[in-house]
Parts: C-alpha cells; structure tokens; sequence
C-alpha cells in the first residue's frame, strides 16, 4: 500500500486546520451557509434531510485493517454505530455533527485517509479494479498510477472549480471491473507489440439524467504522458465546459457537443504546446519509485490445495455454495480472493456495522496480511487468502452475516441511499433493494439464474448506476407518489451499454413480481451458458415487456 | 469595500475601470473591455497612457495573445466563484504567452481561492475585507505543500522527494 511521507501528512494537516477556521466562521454566522456549502463540500461534509453526512475516500478501493478499524471506531464515536460503502468505493457516514467534523478529519488523518474532494466540482476519489495487484487476467497494476493520479489532483490550483464534478477510473485488466467507460476519464492498460504498457484514454463517459458511454480520445498514451495528458483533457473541460446549467456541465456533454474529434483536437493542441512548460512529467524513476509501495506481499510458496477444499465443500453444502460464488482465483498459487458480500437477504446493501468493521479487520491481519477492497459493487474483498485459511475465514464470516453466496448474483444489488437520507432523491431506493433481495433468498435458484446484476437509483441522478445494471431500477416521483421505472440490457463491464426502458413506472409493492416476470421469461428463453445479459442481447426487450405488463395491465400507473 | 492587493501589499489602484463605460476618458490610466480594446486599437495606443484589458470569465485570453505588449495590468473576471475558468486563463497568459506584468484577480475573489490564484500567475487581488491584508496573509500561508507544477515555480513534493534522493 502506498504510505504518507511528511509532504502528505503537512499537506492534508494544513488542510484540516484551514477546514476548522472555516467550520469556527460558519458556527460563528461570520460566513453565510451559501459561501459555506462548497467549502464543506470539498471536505466530503453534505447536508442531507436529517443531518449532515461525511463522505470519506478510500483510494482507489485500498484499506488497511488498519483504516477499517478507524471506520469502526468514528461510526461507534460520531455516528450510529455504522458506514455505508458506495459505488464510488468509499464510505459515508449518515448522522455527523458539524462542529465534530475537524476532529473526525484528524482521526482519519492519523491513518491516512481524507475527506479531500469527496464532492464539489473537482477531480474525485480515483476509482479502479478492486482485485489490483492479484487478479489473474491483469496487465500491470493500476494502483499505481491510482495514486499518482491521487497526488495529481489533490488541491489543483488551477481545476479546484470545474464546471461539474469529475471521475477518473483506472482498469490494468481487459476484464474491467471498474466500469471505465461510464467515467468522466476512462484509462484502460494495454501492451503494446513492443511489449510496453500504455494506456487507452477515454473520455466524456457518465450516467445521471445524460447517459454516454465515453469515447476513446487515445489510443495509446505512454504512462510518463499520463499526467500531462489528463491536465490537457481537464484544461480543455475547464475553458469549453458549460456553466450555464448545471444539468449540462459535465465534460460527457461538451464532448458530445463538440463530437469527439473536435475535443481531441483541442486536447491535443493543448498537450502539444504544453511541451517544455510547466505541466506534470512523470519520470519513469517516479513510476517504480510509487510502484514499490504495491510490491506484491510476502507470499509462501504454496501448492493449490483443491482437494483438502473439495473435501470440506463436500462435508459443508453452505461452505461449498460461499466457495463457489464468492472466491475468486488469485495469480499466486495456492492463494485466493475472498469476497465479502454486504448484501445479506433484507440487508441495506453496502451497510456495516461498526462490529463486522473491526471483525474483519482482524481477519485481515490473520489471513490477508492486514489488507481489505472495496468494490464498486458495495463489497468488501480479502486480497490474499491461503486456500487453506478458506474455511477458518468463511467460519468467521459466516455468523456476521459476511457469507453470503451471491457475489455477482441477482440478490447482489447495489443501491443509492435513495429518499431514506438523500436530499436528492425522488423514491426510497433501499426498501426496493431490500424487498427484492428478500424475495431471492433461495441459493440454488439464484445459482441457476446465475450472473445478474440490478442496480437501484433513488432519481435520476443514478448514483445506484442503474442504467448500467443488466436490470436497472429508477424511482421517479409523480404527483407525490413514488414510482420505479425499469430498464434492461445495461452493463458497465468491457462492452458496455446503457439500459433500455422497459416501459411505465411501477408501484413500490409491484417492483418484486416485475423481477420475477423478468427472470421467470429469461429461463425460459435462454440458451445454453447464457447469462441473462446474452439473453437479453439476444432476445431483446419484447418478451420482457411481455411478461411484466402483459399480464399486469392493471398495476401500470 | 474592495482594496487591491498586489505582490503582497495593500497599494492604490493607479487604473480606473471603464470597462462599463460609454465613452473613454481621455487622460489617466484605464481598464478596458476586451470589445473596447478591438474597437479603438489605434486611438488607445495614441493615447500614451498606461492601459489595462479586463477579460470577461467566457473571453480566452488567445484573443490578446499576440497583443500583450500594449498592456500594463490584464484583469480576469471571476464572475462567481465558482467559475474557475481564469485560472486556466491566467497559466496560460503567464506560461504559454509569457505575459509578465500585473496579473489581476477581480469579481468574487473568496480567501479561501487566493492560494489557487497565486500557484496560476495571479499577483494582485481585490479583496473585500474588513482587514485586507491581514485576511491576504493569512489565506496566503494556507498551504506549503504543492503536489502540481505551475508557472510560479514553487517545487513540488515530487520535485523535493527526488531532490532529497539526489542528496543522499
């Protein structure tokens, strides 16, 4: 993991101690909440329906057992005893006191962590693969351009006020786990024939009320460009992005306004006549100098264990079900990548409590040397588990909940904090979630309809992703009643796609049946080692409609 | 009231604004629009007095790039504070245009953005406050640490962790 040195450490202390003069001016009515707002915005501070929320930044989904047990301890001291992971791999606490903020941020810092432009129209937490530096299929590890990317954008004097918000995602792996194409900047690693790894940049992707999937602006940009090149898409977005409307200002509309080739016109121009003058090189020295702190950990050398395991899978149906779904192989042998759903039936997904926190953490000190992930999918991941270790940690798990089978699986929902906390929302999102994880309890059903992801936004502003859920789930509001309207076919992986609309919103008690129609139709239709994604493709939208309102006419509102 | 802060001390403004206004007065040092500037080219030159240019937060400096000679002060508007669109005006006058002399941050200049301005070139500010130089001061300590390079020069933390390799 990469490690604060002094410069880090001054920098986010002077940060924290700008931050306490501003929260001293605003209890002391010396600056108006206006003035206020995007102040604390930049420090994660939100004010929500009931109380002020702290969104927090794990980087790039990195967390030490370490961190997790500080989570644990500022959700036991300054919140209600539990966190929320999000999508964009952090975590939110729900029910903070303003004046309390500075010290949580002290807190935090202690072990390196910050609240640094967890919102406000700048560059946000870095995103990428949650399985960096272990999966199997990766090229080089993402995390440590993540972090010079990190550096990069913390306090940039000249894009701390863009036109909007702006997300950067980073995949070293032709599997991307970390939906690249639906970022503001998409990097995605290749080799070259040279056998040199470069990046392909894309740009101008995004979800909320406008969805675009992101245009490839580069090919190839060598890693010692990364820097300058991505300052050069920023300057470009900061000069032509509009101002003029705050639904209209995210860099994926001034792209699609000025179609792409013009905007890499531009950015390149920049790029160019940037040459020679200040801008952020990166010496290749710099790259190994950051890459050393991703030093992979030290490895036993170990056999693969299949068949002690197959051997206890045999005894224990639950342990084989957990082995089946939420394992992962892992690129050293004899290690594995355990998955820990936060998605138990009924829970709210990506919620924890401060007692799971500090269990895991001990788990990741006694069997993935002291390191946790966050996915994206509202997950946590233990990176290096021995096999061996697979079943002292499931036996671990198993009673806090931390079990369950359904990684990847329809019970695997992801959702926004919806209408329950969100200042933004028009619907509940949760109790959806919940209703519908309830509804597909039964492991071997979900095992047989298999891979299916459903993503629930509480508006439009898509924070649950759904346009990218295979089935995505939208709650409107009309004339003050809550009403989700369905869309199909979305996916955020290498071949992304935005969802289709199914048809009229439904009723809250309805969304349940709706998914079952869907699911029932799709085992019917499918072929062969389909997954419902394939299917869909295949069969498109019609038999769906069929099925949910075909039979339903009289719930559609 | 608003006073002006340049190079890190309270001065007078020798240069009045009209950029609003109808007609150009004709002695004493000016502030013009960037309109004023492409309409009466020859006859503000003629006047041979000191002359500023005010760009507006949607007008890119490009437009003056080859004409910054002529000008003693460039004021970039920040309309609100929250359009962010000068700094990017201001690296550009400084590191790719070269522009050298008094670069002026007007409009809704926030302390808490001074430390933004000064990494882009700026080196005077209106500033509206109660004890102007005091809060400039201490807006200016803010930060020591600077993860990016600018035209001002200020080393990096890259820049000071390769040094310290260098030393060792």
């Amino acid at each position: 993991m990469y490690r604060y040195d002094e410069f880090d450490h001054r920098l986010v202390a002077e940060r924290i101690a700008q931050f306490r003069r501003q929260v001293k001016r605003r209890l002391a009515g010396e600056i108006t909440e206006d003035q206020f707002k995007p102040l604390r915005l930049k420090n994660g501070v939100y004010l929500q329906l009931h109380a002020y929320m702290l969104r927090v930044n794990v980087p790039y989904g990195t967390l030490s057992s370490r961190q997790l047990r500080k989570f644990a301890h500022i959700a036991r001291t300054y919140d209600r005893g539990f966190g929320h992971f999000t999508t964009r791999q952090n975590i939110q606490y729900n029910w903070i006191q303003l004046e309390q903020v500075p010290d949580i941020l002290e807190e935090l810092a202690s072990v390196e962590i910050t609240t640094i432009q967890s919102s406000g129209n700048c560059v946000r937490n870095i995103t990428s693969d949650q399985y960096a530096g272990v999966a199997r299929d990766e090229l080089a590890d993402p995390r440590v351009y993540c972090e010079l990317l990190r550096q990069y954008s913390v306090l940039h004097p000249e894009f701390s006020y863009l036109p909007r918000k702006f997300k950067i995602a980073v995949t070293g792996s032709p599997n991307d786990r970390a939906a690249v194409a639906v970022h503001d900047i998409g990097l995605r690693m290749h080799r070259n024939a040279a056998g040199e790894t470069g990046f392909e940049v894309l740009v101008g992707g995004g979800l909320g009320r406008t969805p675009y999937l992101a245009h490839t602006i580069r090919d190839w940009l060598a890693p010692e460009d990364l820097l300058a090149y991505v300052e050069s898409i920023l300057r470009i977005y900061n000069i032509y992005g509009r101002r003029d409307n705050i639904h209209k200002a995210r860099i994926k509309i001034i792209v699609n306004q000025l179609g792409i080739d013009r905007y890499r016109e531009l950015v390149e121009e920049d790029f160019a006549a940037s040459k020679g003058l200040p801008r952020p090189e990166l010496p290749p020295d710099e790259i190994e100098r950051i890459a050393g702190y991703f030093a992979p950990p030290p490895y036993e050398t170990l056999e693969d264990c299949t068949a002690e395991l197959e051997k206890l899978a045999a005894a224990e149906p639950r342990f084989a079900e957990w082995l089946r779904h939420n394992v992962t192989p892992h690129k050293q042998s004899g290690y594995a990548i355990v998955n820990v759903s936060l998605k138990a039936p009924g829970a709210v997904p990506g919620d924890i409590t401060a007692e799971c926190m500090d269990a895991l953490a001990d788990l990741a000190d006694a069997y993935s040397f002291g390191e946790l992930r966050v996915n994206h999918r509202q997950n946590l991941v233990l990176p290096y588990v021995r096999q061996s270790d697979l079943y002292a940690v499931w036996t671990a798990l198993d009673p806090l909940a931390l079990a369950t089978p359904n990684l990847n699986l329809l019970s695997d929902l992801i959702s926004c904090p919806g209408l329950d906390y969100c200042a933004l929302a028009n619907a509940r999102s949760i109790p959806v979630a919940r209703d519908i994880s309830a509804r597909f309890v039964n492991v071997d059903r979900l095992a047989a309809i298999g891979p299916l992801t459903i993503n629930v936004s509480g508006c439009m502003n898509a924070c649950g992703h759904h346009h990218v859920g295979n089935i995505g789930i939208l709650g409107v509001d009309k004339r003050g009643k809550e009403f989700f309207q369905l869309t199909l076919g979305g996916s955020s992986d290498q071949n992304a796609s935005l969802g289709d609309r199914l048809g009229p919103g439904l009723a809250q008690q309805d969304v349940p049946d709706a998914i079952e129609a869907i699911v029932d139709r799709y085992l019917e239709l499918r072929e062969e080692g389909e997954r419902f994604l394939d299917t869909y493709r295949r069969v498109g939208i019609e038999p769906f409609k069929e099925a949910v309102y075909g039979s339903a006419q009289e719930k559609v509102a | 009231m608003k006073a002006l802060i340049r190079d890190g001390a309270l001065v007078e403004d020798a240069f009045v604004d009209v950029s609003d206004a109808d007609v150009l007065p004709e002695t004493g040092a000016i502030i013009v629009s960037l309109e004023q500037w492409q309409a009466n080219r020859d006859a503000l030159l003629a006047r041979g007095e000191p002359l500023g240019l005010k760009l507006r937060s949607d007008q890119m400096p490009d437009a003056v790039a080859s004409d910054l000679e002529h000008f003693e002060v460039i004021a970039l508007e920040f309309p609100k504070f929250r359009d962010g669109r000068a700094y990017s005006y201001a690296r550009l006058l400084r590191e790719r245009y070269g522009y050298a002399k008094e670069l002026r941050a007007v409009g809704e200049v926030l302390l808490e953005q001074l430390h933004f301005m000064l990494r882009c070139g700026f080196d005077a500010f209106e500033i509206r406050d109660p004890d102007p130089l005091g809060a400039y001061r201490a807006a200016a300590a803010d930060y020591t640490v600077w993860y990016q390079p600018t035209g001002d020069g200020r080393p990096t933390a890259m820049q000071l962790r390769r040094q310290r390799v260098q030393r060792a």
